[in-house]
């Protein structure tokens, strides 16, 4: 499976090149590979494995699945589909689809490519193709808002691509190698050794920048609200969770471990997060960043859980990692639909669009319940599961900052659902209708698997979370 | 001794090649000071006995890339007169913290070069060799860098080809 799901998208970019087809074709395809991606992780005879064979016999690739990857695979297609869908919705033009479809797959694959990494360096170069794709589908608009996110994306985040490649020498000095294994065995030996605690310390910062956590989180409002549609359902579903937060999980889980001092970072940062994300998106009066401010809250809590240092803590974020990529997808489509109906996104001009957008409001609200973390919805047993982890691990003040701050999450959303989809009809919106099935469609598969990963959350955390973590 | 004067020079010469190359108005210079930047990279490199890294570091990034550079440049509109006179005023006030840089990198070298043992010795049932390491697990990675390459010309493409029927502006 590894394999393939790197190489078969870049062979559909040549192939969709060479000749050039048109913009709808490359479309269609990408949709295709997400679908086969996503069935892949279930079902590998369905071609990814005779794929994976047949380059196995020309290429010696250094990658491996686990449970984690796959967690990541699944997450990446779902949102890699419905952003692709989001952006159609917005492309008026052939070439412009075209470009964005083909940008997506190779996206694609430098997500599977980096979830498969089991060498630091082929992470960081695979880190560079997410960033290299984002920083262009965030500018693909070429409006000066979309171009200056972009460009802040671009500088703070060569800022930590310098950090991560001087920490991946100080490595390779000590370990005289870059694969996992090997750095993870010598870090055990000099635990204490200056250069490799400056390794570790820069190799942290320079992820939790990519993430966009509290005091790094410079770059991320800006990218989210200004990016396409469609792209900001890609940067805040998979894009900064794999290059920030999965790179982060790899590296404590199988590196460095959780020693006092990291898991104090992890702690701080992440409560840090929590609450001044919170705090900043309760003030903001377009759409988009208040779903941008919410997601660094969010990644907030999956830091915080990792910060319990512990094999359930890692499953609480790996838990909260996926629902987050499916909720937060969900909202920016339905940020999506109310932009392309009314062609604007401050909450303070709107009022009773739910009269009109009734899938719209029905799917956002329970996208929003499930965010603050209300049962029976997923969040509340991800988030449930990050304060049982807290707890367990003697972390009780966090555990209870984490429920505490559920409450302001409650709160920013219920005033963005109140302002926009609430209340009385704004008599300038008489007009409106609800947005085009493709993206109600969408956020209604996306609403179910919200629902239903909350029904049916034993089976979730028995199938997929628990065992990717070695938790029996 | 003499060897970590010459560090140190060089260390001093990338540094300030770099802020120049970073506050120049014309990016033809700025192009030309990188390669040059690269040439004492490659220096470096030598120095500190990684000829295979430095003869990849002379043929690609000073040759190949600048190379690309120029070709790419030669495509753009310079800046008038009047704007060049303007940034250059603007460039000095950049450059001013320069030397300061440098010092603090010399000295922060110098001190790390006095504390040899500062760097961990690797037992033998870990370490691989440099060889090892860097090329014979590095297939997956070539496959990355295409990627990135493929992604740079769409990038191009996208942001840059005038299409017409694309809009653009505010």
């Amino acid at each position: 499976m590894t394999v393939s799901l790197i190489f078969v998208p870049l062979i559909l970019v040549i192939m969709l090149n060479i000749p050039r087809l048109s913009g709808k074709t490359a479309y269609y395809t990408a949709l295709a590979f997400f679908v086969w991606q996503f069935f892949s992780v279930f079902f590998p005879f369905l071609g990814s494995q005779q794929i994976a064979d047949l380059i196995g016999k020309f290429f010696t690739l250094n990658v491996y699945a686990d449970g984690i990857s796959k967690i990541m695979i699944i997450s990446a297609a779902i949102v890699g589909f419905v952003s692709l869908i989001t952006s159609k919705v917005f492309s008026k033009y052939d070439s412009r689809l075209f470009s964005l479809s083909n940008l997506m797959l190779l996206a694609a694959a430098g997500i599977n490519g980096l979830v498969f990494a089991k060498d630091i360096f082929t992470m960081y170069v695979f880190i560079e193709v997410i960033a290299a794709a984002s920083y262009i589908l965030i500018s693909m608009d070429k409006k000066e808002g979309a171009l200056e996110g972009g460009f802040k994306y671009l500088i703070i985040s060569s800022i930590a691509t310098v950090m991560m490649l001087f920490s991946i020498a100080l490595f390779f000095l000590v370990a005289g190698s870059t694969g996992l294994t090997e750095i993870s065995a010598v870090l055990n030996d000099f635990s204490g050794n200056t250069i490799v605690l400056a390794a570790i310390m820069l190799f942290i910062t320079a992820l939790l920048i990519k993430g966009g956590l509290i005091p790094f989180h410079a770059w991320l409002s800006g990218a989210y609200a200004e990016a396409p549609a469609g792209v900001s359902v890609f940067l805040g579903g998979i894009v900064t969770k794999t290059t920030g937060i999965f790179v982060l999980i790899r590296f404590l889980y199988s590196v460095a471990g959780f020693s006092g001092n990291i898991k104090a970072v992890l702690l701080i940062v992440g409560a840090l997060s929590i609450v001044i994300g919170a705090l900043i998106a309760v003030t903001q009066k377009d759409f988009k960043r208040v779903l941008a401010y919410s997601s660094i809250s969010q990644v907030g809590y999956i830091v915080l859980a990792l910060g319990a240092g512990t094999a359930f803590g890692i499953a609480a974020a790996l838990f909260h990692v996926f629902n987050h990529a499916i909720f937060k997808s969900l909202l920016f489509i339905n940020s999506a639909s109310v932009e392309k109906q009314t062609g604007r996104l401050d909450v303070d001009s709107f009022g009773g669009l739910g009269y009109k957008m009734p899938v719209t409001s029905g799917t956002t609200a329970i996208a929003f319940l499930s965010a603050a973390g209300i049962p029976p919805f997923s969040g509340f047993w991800s988030k449930l599961l990050i304060v049982l982890a807290l707890w367990s691990a003697n972390c009780k003040g966090f555990a209870v900052l984490a429920v505490l701050a559920s409450l302001f999450t409650m709160a920013y959303f219920l005033t963005l659902q109140k302002k926009v989809f609430f209340g009385e009809l704004n008599p300038k919106l008489e007009g409106i209708n609800e947005a085009p099935l493709s993206l109600t469609l969408s956020a209604m598969v996306l609403c179910a698997l919200t629902i239903g990963v909350g029904l049916f959350f034993p089976y979730v955390i028995k199938i997929l979370i628990f065992p990717a973590v070695g938790i029996i | 001794m003499d060897l970590m004067y010459i560090h140190i020079l060089l260390l001093g010469l990338i540094i300030s090649f770099s802020v120049i190359a970073a506050v120049n108005t014309r990016i033809i210079k700025a192009a030309i000071l990188l390669a040059f930047i690269s040439l004492l990279t490659t220096l470096v490199l030598f120095l500190l006995k990684m000829p295979l890294a430095a003869i990849f570091e002379l043929s690609v990034c000073a040759g190949l890339i600048t190379v690309i550079f120029i070709s790419v440049i030669s495509l753009t509109n310079p800046l008038t007169r009047e704007e060049r006179a303007e940034e250059k005023t603007k460039m000095f006030k950049r450059v001013v913290f320069l030397p300061v840089i440098v010092l603090v990198c010399g000295a922060a070298f110098y001190m790390l070069e006095k504390s040899v043992d500062f760097i961990p010795v690797v037992s033998d049932a870990v370490s691989v060799s440099a060889e090892t390491g860097m090329w014979n697990t590095r297939q997956i990675d070539l496959a990355g860098q295409i990627i990135i390459i493929l992604t740079g010309v769409f990038g191009v493409i996208a942001l840059f080809k005038d299409n017409k029927d694309d809009g653009g502006g505010k």
